[in-house]
């Protein structure tokens, strides 16, 4: 299974992460509401690792299950960790003075939605959507 | 990319042609800022209809643009969102509250029309 690799490590590279996921829902199907979701959800995690870790790296790839076809985006990083994952995941709760919408934001945009988090030694972000 | 600042009667007209990077949109922000004195601008649209992602962040700047033009006497119209991204928008729980919003240019420049003549 191939993976694209998007590396963060600067704001602009959360357009480049967006785009990229974005050609790679259209290039499996999905229509173009589940696009923008899709390419919504990858500008909140990549946010994130701007904000909270400096750099780390998006992983896009092709999801396949029980003949189901999706898009996997993986959000990676080795910065400060998440203390408390149950609060990250609150609507409207953030550390950094943003709007805390990023995480519980994209969870609700996609279909499946991990985070596995430990202070100090990164947070990773696991998302997919399945095509209808 | 800049965000070009047109100038039309003593309304300033901001036409986002591409992705907008937080940098982008933060410049556009204190151009608007400052503009809105120099021409003594009484209201401001933002074309965002090129723009095929609204994340927190950017919808948070946006807001911040409008209450920052209000403080200097200005009203902001926000058009062109894409049925797609306002979808998006919902979803993610962002709201772009007290900012008014419409269809599309000529909407909005309708709505500034109309709000002056019944303020």
């Amino acid at each position: 299974m191939n993976t694209l690799r998007v590396a963060i490590e600067r704001e602009a590279d959360i357009v480049l992460a967006r785009q990229a996921g974005r050609q790679l829902a259209q290039q499996l199907g999905f229509s173009t509401t589940d696009q923008t979701l899709i390419a919504t959800a990858i500008s909140e995690v990549a946010r994130n690792i701007v904000v909270y870790a400096n750099h780390g790296e998006i992983l896009l790839s092709t999801a396949d299950e029980e003949g189901r076809v999706g898009i996997q985006v993986v959000a990676t990083d080795a910065g400060p960790g998440i203390d408390n994952k149950d609060l990250a995941m609150r609507d409207g709760y953030s550390t950094k003075n943003s709007l805390g919408l990023g995480l519980p934001g994209a969870k609700r945009l996609m279909d499946d939605f991990n985070l596995e988090s430990e202070i100090g030694r990164g947070t990773t972000v696991t998302m997919k959507k399945w095509k209808r | 990319m800049p965000v070009p600042i047109l100038k039309q009667g003593d309304t300033l007209i901001a036409s986002v042609v591409a992705a907008l990077t937080d940098d982008d949109l933060v410049l556009l922000r204190d151009e608007l800022a400052q503009k809105i004195g120099k021409v003594r601008a009484k209201s401001v649209v933002i074309d965002v209809t090129a723009l095929d992602v609204l994340d927190s962040f950017a919808t948070r700047t946006l807001r911040g643009i409008a209450y920052t033009a209000r403080l200097r006497g200005a009203e902001t119209v926000i058009v062109g969102i894409q049925p797609d991204v306002a979808f998006a928008m919902v979803q993610l729980g962002l709201t772009l509250e007290g900012v008014a919003t419409a269809l599309d240019l000529e909407e909005g420049l309708a709505l500034l029309a109309r709000r002056r003549e019944h303020p």
